[in-house]
């Protein structure tokens, strides 16, 4: 490595998952210059999937959930100050109390934020909660420990089932709206989400589907009692909880001349930032769910992840990048891999589920509750979802990765009957759900329409 | 000591909930659920376990400290 790429200084702005990782890859591949983190959260990194699990059973307290250090990254950490500002000419970051910070690189890793309830009068009802930092889990935690009547969970993507699961085991009556036909559609398609439908429906939750929430009231007081749906119903609730997805924290840079908009920021395969030409800008790196990024297992469209693991590789390849010239470089091609649990069922997902026209059930039944189902797109593996089966989601990752054939050989010895079988996989269009899937592809293939993703609410 | 389970490579051996139970759940089949700060007591099992675990996904250190600022 250039002696020169190994000193200077370097400024990660987020100071969560990606951010703290980038900032040990960077000491652990010699990097010796200055190294400061701004985070506009007064507190050090911290976890956020336990926020949905176990802090809403009440196993764990928010504050708990700091992320350990795999070394220490020997840094600066700004806390509880946000970047308002980047002047790519001057290579400064302009902060929140009227400093500003210059620096040789910059790592983006602004991540998002829970999207708000549209009515801001009504999302700032007493009891009404979005969930992704540790004080939206401890005022959440707090207000299922109180015994609420009924909870309302507003959107069924991962995190509103997740929150329906936790409420569930808790013993709380919980309903759950959602604008789509069904439970995770927007991110596994039509046969997992009828699953998902009988495990909320099996767990008592009072599911309904294809409806809209038109509106949240509150007594004299600001309380939260509450709401109105679509269907002509009223679900009265002690609280509610307002799940539609993620906004990404791209507003500091809207006059940066970065390629940063509603979808994320846009950077090439080795995290490298794209202005808004198009052009690559050699000392900008971006990582983690604030980013989009081609990959070409799936046609070199542009994939937005919120996922953990995608936030720890991507931040682990940008790191690399910033201290190596061009041809040492490293293109970040990792398949996406995400995980739930919920009601008592571990979903784990490999590839690029939404990214296919049919599945084959390769694995087990849905009878079962455990399965393995196998995506495929214009007759190639995309994509592979487990159920309780999470130990042979290393093949299917194979499959994914070597682009084979699909539906899937014979190769697992309980191969199911319905392996043979490709059904449509009836991904829908994002905008006629409430929340947003975790993975969208940006891009743009002209024969389908789900790669339009538009806010919602 | 804070620990975290990257869960994308956990394959639910459960090597970990034998070896350190009061940290280690598993929720249904193979849903892993954890406590992310480690009681004092509980160090020396959850070191057990951390190299007990077949895919190397369980990883113990001290959180950043609040005061780094
Ligand atoms: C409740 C919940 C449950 C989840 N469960 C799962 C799961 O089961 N499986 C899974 O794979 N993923 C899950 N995730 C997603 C996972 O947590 C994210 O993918 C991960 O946190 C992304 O890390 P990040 O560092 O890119 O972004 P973030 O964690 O969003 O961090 C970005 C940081 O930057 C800060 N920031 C934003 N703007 C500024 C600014 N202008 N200046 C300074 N700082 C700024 C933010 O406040 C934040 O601290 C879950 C997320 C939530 C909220
Ligand atoms: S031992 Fe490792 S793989 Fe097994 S359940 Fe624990 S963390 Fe997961």
């Amino acid at each position: 490595m250039p002696s020169d790429l190994r000193d200077g200084r370097i400024v990660i702005v987020g100071a969560s998952l990606a951010g703290l990782r980038a900032a040990e890859t960077l000491r652990e591949e010699g990097f010796a210059g200055s190294l400061t983190v701004v985070g506009d959260e007064p507190r050090p990194p911290y976890d956020r999937p336990p926020l949905s699990k176990q802090v809403l059973i009440g196993d764990v307290p928010a504050e708990a959930t700091a992320l350990p250090m795999r070394r220490d990254p020997d840094a600066e950490w700004r806390l509880g100050v946000a970047a308002t500002g980047l002047d790519l000419l001057e290579k400064r970051v302009m902060l929140a109390d009227g400093e500003s910070l210059s620096y040789d690189r910059l790592l983006i890793a602004t991540g998002t934020r829970a999207r708000p309830w549209p009515n801001p009068e009504e999302g700032a009802l007493q009891g009404v909660f979005t969930l992704r930092t540790i004080d939206d889990a401890t005022g959440l935690a707090e207000a299922l420990a109180a015994g609420p009547r009924r909870v309302l969970v507003i959107g069924a993507g991962f995190t509103g089932s997740e929150i329906a699961s936790a409420c569930r085991e808790r013993g709380l009556d919980v309903t759950v709206a959602e604008r789509g036909p069904a439970p995770l559609v927007g991110a596994l398609g039509g046969t997992l989400s009828r699953l998902a439908t009988l495990m909320h429906r099996g767990h008592g939750v009072d599911l309904r589907c294809g409806v809209t929430v038109t509106a949240l009231h509150g007594d004299g007081n600001g309380r939260f009692t509450g709401a109105d749906l679509s269907d002509g119903t009223r679900v009265e609730a002690d609280v509610c909880v307002v799940a539609l997805g993620a906004v990404r924290n791209v507003e500091w840079l809207a006059e940066s001349g970065l390629a940063a908009g509603r979808r994320g920021v846009a950077c090439d395969a080795g995290c490298q930032a794209f202005n808004m030409y198009g052009i690559v800008i050699n000392d900008v790196f971006v990582a983690g769910d604030v980013s989009r990024f081609p990959h070409p297992l799936f046609g070199y469209q542009m994939l937005s992840l919120e996922h953990w693991g995608n936030a720890v590789a991507q931040a682990e390849v940008a790191a690399h990048n910033m201290l190596n010239p061009g041809p040492l470089q490293r293109p970040h091609l990792t398949i996406p891999t995400f995980w739930s649990t919920q009601f008592g069922l571990n979903i784990k997902s490999v590839g690029v589920p939404t990214y296919s026209d049919h599945v084959v059930i390769a694995q087990g039944s849905l009878e079962a509750r455990r399965l393995a189902m196998v995506y495929g797109y214009r007759g190639r593996v995309t994509a592979a979802v487990t159920v309780d089966m999470g130990k042979v989601l290393d093949y299917y990752r194979h499959l994914i990765e070597t682009a084979a054939e699909f539906p899937p050989p014979p190769g697992a010895a309980d191969r199911a009957i319905a392996a043979d079988i490709p059904i449509p996989s009836d991904v829908p269009d994002p905008k006629g759900l409430s929340h947003e899937p975790v993975v969208a592809l940006t891009g743009y293939l002209p024969d389908r329409r789900l790669m339009v993703v538009q806010p919602v609410g | 000591m804070q620990i975290v389970v990257d869960l994308t490579r956990c394959q639910g051996y459960a090597q970990c909930v034998f070896l350190a139970p009061d940290v280690f759940q598993l929720h249904g089949e193979e849903g892993l659920l954890y406590l992310p700060a480690v009681p004092d007591d509980q160090l020396e099992r959850v070191r057990q376990a951390v190299a007990a675990c077949p895919v190397q996904a369980i990883l113990m250190g001290k959180g950043v400290s609040a005061g780094a600022e």
